[in-house]
């Protein structure tokens, strides 16, 4: 018994040293990545099928958070970052060097609530989410709420509002969306951003504090991404989108806001879809981006990361809907893959 | 005594130079006084290079905002526009919650463990406590919301509503929409993790007391209490002292647990059953996606504010401590 263990033992240790030594020999190119945490499951798959398929490249990705990726990437301690939402004028401005932005894949952002005798999916008009999270729609059987939901037994209870109390990609969304829709929002909290002032309500940490907060407090209102919601089997809400239909999000409706606005994409790709046109659009939807420098001095990196987004719009896209990620429609595909020759 | 130091004079001669530093050094002496000097200067290098940092990297804020980043009220990363005052106001409020309801908790158990416990059982009770002090935060945190925040909103948060909040003067503490999670539900779950370094630290200096001090109390016909109370507390005040601003600088600067159970509103409101936040919790929170710079520097500028905090209320502590030690009590 004690033999075979060793034996065992041996040979793990001779195939470890194998590989290690196979690495070394190689001289394989090693790229660095960070940034956004919302994509992280997907790039990992990403990352790690395409290791498995190139041997000699190998990437690794920190995810931690947007704004740190567009820093490090701006200060050069990584070869490429990754951002939840595109970067400003000013911060592109303000780089060093040119970067590029290349959408990934999609992903939206739903609301999700805990109202005592509500069972059903509520309605949100765009009116009423505005209102709630700005405090001027304070009761669930405010006429705001209640037109869209006819039959529904809402409560006369007081609106507990939850966001996230972290900056994130996940607020970036749900805060553009309702800048675009509501302009008293729009003037008092401003734009969209990864953290805001935000004007009522409590912060929960991450998807799941939010999450957590709606689970435990009647009568409260949160907003999470769709990945997570469909992954923890979380109820949520439709949302009335531009053409006035109520929308529930899933990856189609996902998938149809970003084709929508396909063909008015603009060049360098940094466009907000949330709220685009269209019956079947769910409109809190959003591309999530890489950030690769325009120009890269190491050929061999350079090479890598070329193939590496060739591959992901073509076979890495495959990998999308297991991981609830919304594929990119064909139109923006297309125009990335002739975008890839930008990097030089 | 006297032939003691004869004999160390024999070893060491007292002349002065080169001859004398090298004997020195094969004792041992030199080197352990090189060591420790280093060691202890690093100490201040770290501290003054922390403070170096936080000071320069926090330059934008603090030209855009001067003193009046203390008392803004606001905390706008849309419009640039940021201000201290709901995180300090979060951090003392929560911190002082804290103290009050374990300052009293760990001393009492501590003098229950030293004095008045049989021995064996004091050990074991020790030792399940040093374990409390190692649980990592975010276990508080957690016990925060499956325990306290639901205990505190079905509970404890109506109780006091009804009770405490119809007193004049301190019912305005206790008024207002009950969420749960707050001010006081931050204190309380401080407080549990603080009490295990208030009683550690208590007893072991409980214990180092002697037993002649007590025996004399006795001896005068004090009771078992009086002689614990005006006796061996006050001889070991200096030390429980120590353990309570241990307990304090470490409710300043939890991050984790309260971040999770107290409501992240950057907002005053006298109601301690208000949500709101601190400084430790809006540093962890918005670091990682802060964009612009001047938001950077203004969290950056966060961190130097709780530094001064900290440095503050260890400078009072010192005076307080040196105040009580005048007035009498533990002898020199």
């Amino acid at each position: 018994m004690k033999k075979t263990l060793l034996v065992v033992w041996l040979m793990a240790l001779t195939a470890a040293l194998t590989s290690v030594n196979a690495a070394a020999q190689g001289g394989g190119i090693k790229l660095n990545a960070a940034g956004a945490t919302f994509p992280t499951p997907i790039y990992t798959k990403w990352f790690d099928v395409y290791h498995t398929a190139h041997p000699d490249v190998e990437i690794n990705y920190q995810s931690i958070g947007s704004g740190g990726g567009i820093r490090q990437l701006q200060a050069g301690t990584v070869d490429f970052g990754a951002s939840d939402g595109p970067m400003s004028d000013d911060q592109l401005a303000q780089s060093k060097f040119k970067i590029l932005h290349f959408p990934t894949v999609l992903g939206a952002v739903v609301p999700t609530y805990n109202i005592a005798g509500v069972s059903g999916d509520l309605n949100f008009t765009q009116k009423a989410l505005a209102g709630i999270y700005l405090g001027s729609i304070t009761k669930w059987n405010d006429p705001e709420i209640a037109k869209a939901n006819p039959g529904v037994n809402l409560p006369g209870a007081d609106i507990v509002v939850v966001h996230r109390s972290d900056g994130s990609g996940t607020s970036y969304i749900w805060t553009d969306f309702l800048s675009k829709v509501s302009d008293d929002w729009k003037n008092k909290v401003g734009k969209a951003n990864t953290s805001v002032n935000w004007p009522t309500g409590l912060g929960g940490k991450g998807n799941e504090g939010v999450t957590g907060l709606v689970k435990q407090t009647p009568n409260s209102i949160g907003y999470i991404e769709l990945i997570y919601a469909i992954q923890n089997k979380i109820a949520y809400g439709n949302v009335q989108n531009a053409a006035g239909k109520f929308v529930k999000a899933d990856l189609a409706s996902v998938t149809a806001a970003a084709a929508a606005d396909a063909k008015s994409i603009p060049d360098d790709f940094r466009v907000s879809i949330t709220n685009a046109a269209g019956p079947k659009v769910y409109p809190i939807s959003s591309f999530t981006w890489l950030l690769i420098p325009a120009q890269i001095q190491d050929t061999a990196k350079r090479d890598a990361i070329k193939a590496f987004l060739k591959w992901m719009l073509s076979d890495g896209q495959k990998y999308n809907e297991a991981l609830s990620y919304a594929q990119l429609p064909k139109d923006v595909i297309s125009k990335e893959s002739k975008a890839i020759s930008l990097i030089q | 005594m006297s032939a003691a130091a004869t004999s160390i004079a024999h070893e060491v001669p007292p002349q002065a130079g080169p001859r004398a530093f090298l004997h020195r050094l094969r004792q041992g002496d030199q080197i352990a006084h090189l060591v420790t000097l280093t060691f202890a200067a690093l100490i201040l290098l770290l501290t003054s290079m922390l403070v170096y940092e936080l000071w320069m990297n926090s330059h934008l804020s603090r030209t855009a905002f001067g003193w009046n980043f203390f008392w803004t009220k606001v905390w706008d990363p849309n419009f640039d526009n940021f201000g201290a005052a709901p995180f300090i106001y979060g951090t003392i409020i929560t911190s002082t919650v804290a103290l009050v309801l374990a300052v009293p908790l760990g001393l009492a158990s501590a003098i229950f463990l030293s004095e008045l416990a049989p021995r064996n059982i004091s050990d074991v009770i020790s030792f399940l406590i040093d374990l409390l002090a190692a649980v990592p935060s975010v276990i508080y945190g957690l016990l925060g919301i499956f325990i306290v925040v639901p205990l505190m909103r079905t509970t404890l948060g109506p109780l006091l509503i009804n009770t405490l909040g119809n007193v004049p003067y301190i019912g305005v503490l206790f008024r207002g929409p009950n969420y749960g999670v707050g001010f006081l539900t931050a204190g309380i779950v401080l407080a549990i993790m603080v009490v295990p370094f208030i009683i550690s630290v208590s007893r072991e200096v409980l214990l180092t007391v002697p037993r002649e001090q007590r025996e004399a109390a006795m001896a005068l016909g004090a009771t078992r209490w009086e002689s614990t109370w005006k006796v061996v507390v006050p001889w070991a005040r200096t030390g429980i002292m120590g353990s309570v601003f241990l307990a304090l600088a470490r409710a300043l600067g939890e991050t984790m647990a309260v971040t999770m159970v107290i409501g992240n509103a950057a907002a005053i409101k006298a109601s301690l059953l208000a949500p709101g936040d601190t400084i430790a919790s809006t540093i962890a929170n918005q670091f990682t996606e802060a964009t612009g710079d001047l938001y950077l520097s203004s969290l950056i500028e966060l961190g130097l504010v709780l530094f001064l905090i900290t440095f503050i209320l260890n400078g009072l502590a010192r005076i307080l401590i040196v105040a009580t030690e005048r007035g009498g009590g533990r002898p020199a």
